[in-house]
């Protein structure tokens, strides 16, 4: 096909073209030094001074992987990092199935079913921390009766962040899940009644296939969610309650984040340890969130 | 070639936006990074003054509650670094040692009444001034201890304490008010006991010991002495044991501002609480010294010190660190700066006025009677966060069921945890 001769007026204009193609750098540039600024130069800072010892920035002295041996070597970090993966593979679970019933039903046509998304998506506009201190109170309470309080044991704590968090994200989750099972097409659930399929064989056959892609998204935020955890980890238990086990503390209920934080802390040996705990941090999740979409994405369908 | 014109307008455009003001005078300057935001107003006021008056550049920026140490090492790796610090403890003192001036010799130190309050090095060298201390002990309701039927002069150790309060809470429901407060292990509350009461502890076993410096290790020989102080405030009080974890501050502090409970252990900080906003009569409260069972306490003060030490920045240039030196010494000995400091608390300044504040005059009264200071011994906690947090998690576990079994969970957190945390710090 013969291009269409411009007549200067479209925006693909050569006459407005051009000048932007030879200016963009002027329009592209201060958002390009913000993001090295507030982003990259950051980054490429905190790896490198994860091989230093240091207390300000500026006295960093290089070591090598010093930090990463006394990292791993912290039984906190060990116990925060199995704690972590197991809260990730319950509340992934826990949240994405709730969430996705939830969203079915609401969308059956039910009376109210606008009031009752409304409701759900709700908890997901508190802060953090504020639920953190709400859920303590609420769970306090109802321990009492049996004598006992959250941060007795670390089941209490687990099972607890557990709960707030699917309680704060199954809203968000299910508009998502929403949206995907309003576009599942109207002609193929026709043509699965028309075959006569159960409602079993139209979930699984029909509708999952075609919500995949919002379970491709909502699996990925809950698994970066429970990675990132830390002002509801903070607020709830604080990752009381603290035992010793093996000559070293242990912090129960600390998630990767908190214990991160916390690390840091400590005193200014360990401020390189921390940064080395977050670089680890960093490639975990990204290596998993990596990997999750590439699986998820696998089986999505096309429409 | 146009390309890069346009680069290099564009930058000459956001550098523009950012010039530094560095116009740097030989009369030094003054950056004080303050840590308490409570006193931002008074210091900002006093800071003017001095700039009117000596043309010497003077900053003084307050760092968010709670946000002291990431707000300092941020401050610290700019090129204008503050040239007057907070350090809050000996621990805090191995951290910021380099980049601490040492005062030793400043006229400024000869202004002090008392170098207790100072941060000393391992060295020997003076480190950090302590300009403001404070006080704590246990606040005691005077008119209600009388309707009780005591008096404050039967008090007079651990177990005449014991048998007043015992009397107090056996009576609780016909006098409408029990002997104390809630001691609440939230984290609003939990310092009290953790950092506060501990110290008693930790005092007399460096006392000692003769330690003054932070020890590697602890023996816990006065570990029974806190448990029984521990359970009196416990036993004696209308507060649930199990649901102390959730138990707040101001929950303690409203219970004696309103009249349910005659002792408080807290601070000389909570005078213009009681008196402004509880309206508690002045010459009703006082603070008596905390007893637990030591033998020869007849003879303490209230625990008396500070986690307010300046420090002069070793880093900036010496035109800098002659203008803060200068400036800390007009602070102490002109009359506006006198005025300024000792509006915010109790200062250690020969040119310091009396106190307002009832319980300081109280622990000013002890002193004088020849009673001796309980310092601030918890000074010295290593990861002093952490630390706590585990000696909470074993009270808490403990209050809610007092046996023997977990008592040594506790005795475990002191001891043990004490010895992970040194070796964690300087691991």
């Amino acid at each position: 096909m013969r291009k269409k001769k411009n007549d200067g007026t479209a925006v693909n204009s050569v006459l407005i073209r051009r000048p932007i193609q030879r200016w963009f750098p002027l329009f592209i540039l201060p958002t390009f030094l913000c993001f090295i600024i507030g982003f990259i130069w950051p980054f490429i800072q905190g790896i490198y001074l994860s091989f230093c010892n240091f207390n300000t920035p500026r006295d960093a002295k290089w070591v090598g992987f010093a930090n990463y041996i006394k990292a791993f070597k912290d039984a906190g970090f060990v116990h925060a990092f199995q704690n972590t993966a197991a809260f990730a593979v319950v509340s992934i679970v826990l949240i994405n199935v709730l969430a996705f019933f939830i969203a079915y039903a609401l969308t059956q046509r039910i009376r109210g079913a606008n009031l009752y998304r409304t409701v759900f998506f709700m908890p997901n506009l508190i802060g953090g921390v504020v639920l953190g201190y709400i859920w303590a109170m609420i769970f306090d309470a109802i321990l009492k009766r049996y004598s006992t309080y959250l941060t007795a044991n670390s089941t209490y704590g687990f099972w607890g962040l557990v709960i707030l968090v699917a309680w704060q994200q199954i809203g968000y989750m299910m508009i998502i899940y929403i949206a995907g099972l309003q576009s599942v097409p109207e002609d193929m659930l026709e043509a699965a009644k028309i075959d006569g399929a159960t409602g079993w064989q139209t979930l699984t056959k029909v509708i999952i296939p075609n919500v995949m892609p919002s379970i491709t998204i909502c699996t990925f935020l809950t698994l970066t969610n429970s990675f990132k955890l830390f002002d509801q980890n903070l607020a709830l238990t604080g990752g009381a309650p603290q035992v010793i086990m093996n000559g070293a503390k242990v912090n129960m209920t600390e998630l990767l984040a908190l214990n991160i934080y916390s690390t840091y802390n400590i005193s200014k040996n360990w401020h390189g340890a921390a940064q080395a705990k977050a670089v680890v941090f960093f490639i975990l999740v990204a290596v998993l969130a990596i990997a999750q979409q590439t699986a998820t994405r696998r089986k999505e369908v096309q429409q | 070639m146009k390309k890069i014109l346009a680069l290099a307008l564009a930058l000459v455009m956001v550098l523009a936006l950012a010039i530094p003001s560095a116009f740097a005078a030989d009369t030094g300057r003054v950056y004080w990074l303050n840590m308490k935001p409570e006193a931002d107003e008074a210091l900002q006021a006093m800071a003017k003054v001095y700039e009117e008056a000596t043309g010497v550049p003077t900053k003084i920026v307050t760092a968010a509650s709670g946000t002291y140490s990431d707000t300092l090492t941020a401050e610290m790796a700019k090129s204008e670094a503050p040239t007057l610090f907070n350090i809050g403890n000996g621990s805090a003192l191995l951290d910021w040692d380099d980049y601490a001036l040492a005062l030793d010799g400043a006229a400024v130190l000869d202004e002090l009444t008392t170098k207790d309050f100072n941060l000393v090095n391992e060295a020997g060298e003076t480190k950090a001034l302590g300009w403001i201390y404070e006080s704590f002990g246990i606040i005691v309701n005077k008119a209600l201890l009388e309707k009780a039927g005591h008096s404050l002069d039967e008090i007079t150790n651990f177990d005449s304490l014991k048998a007043v309060a015992d009397d107090i809470h056996a009576r609780a429901d016909e006098l409408g008010f029990d002997a104390f407060t809630s001691a609440g292990l939230d984290d609003s509350s939990a310092w009290r006991f953790t950092g506060h009461l501990a110290n008693l502890p930790l005092f007399y076993e460096f006392r000692d010991e003769g330690i003054n410096t932070q020890p590697a290790t602890l023996t816990g020989a006065y570990v029974d002495n806190f448990r029984a102080i521990w359970d009196l405030y416990i036993d004696d009080a209308a507060a649930e044991k199990t649901s102390l974890t959730t138990a707040t501050g101001d929950q303690a502090e409203a219970e004696f501002g309103e009249g349910k409970a005659v002792f408080y252990q807290n601070g000389t900080w909570e005078w213009s609480a009681m008196v402004d906003k509880f309206g508690l009569n002045p010459d009703d409260i006082t603070m008596i010294p905390i007893y637990c069972g030591v033998a020869g306490e007849e003879d303490a003060g209230l625990c008396s010190g500070t986690e307010n030490c300046l420090a002069v920045n070793a880093k900036v240039s010496e035109a800098d660190q002659k203008a803060t030196l200068d400036f800390l010494l007009w602070c102490v000995t002109s009359e506006e700066g006198i005025a300024t400091l000792s509006s915010i608390g109790d200062i250690p300044f020969k040119a310091a006025p009396a106190s307002a504040n009832g319980f300081s005059v109280a622990g000013s009264d002890l002193l004088a009677s020849g009673k001796y200071a309980v310092t601030w011994a918890f000074n010295y906690t290593p990861n002093v966060d952490s630390w706590r947090t585990g000696v909470k998690d074993a009270l808490a576990k403990y209050s809610a069921d007092q046996t023997d079994a977990n008592w040594a969970d506790v005795t475990s957190a002191f001891v043990d945890g004490w010895a992970i945390e040194y070796n964690m710090v300087n691991g």
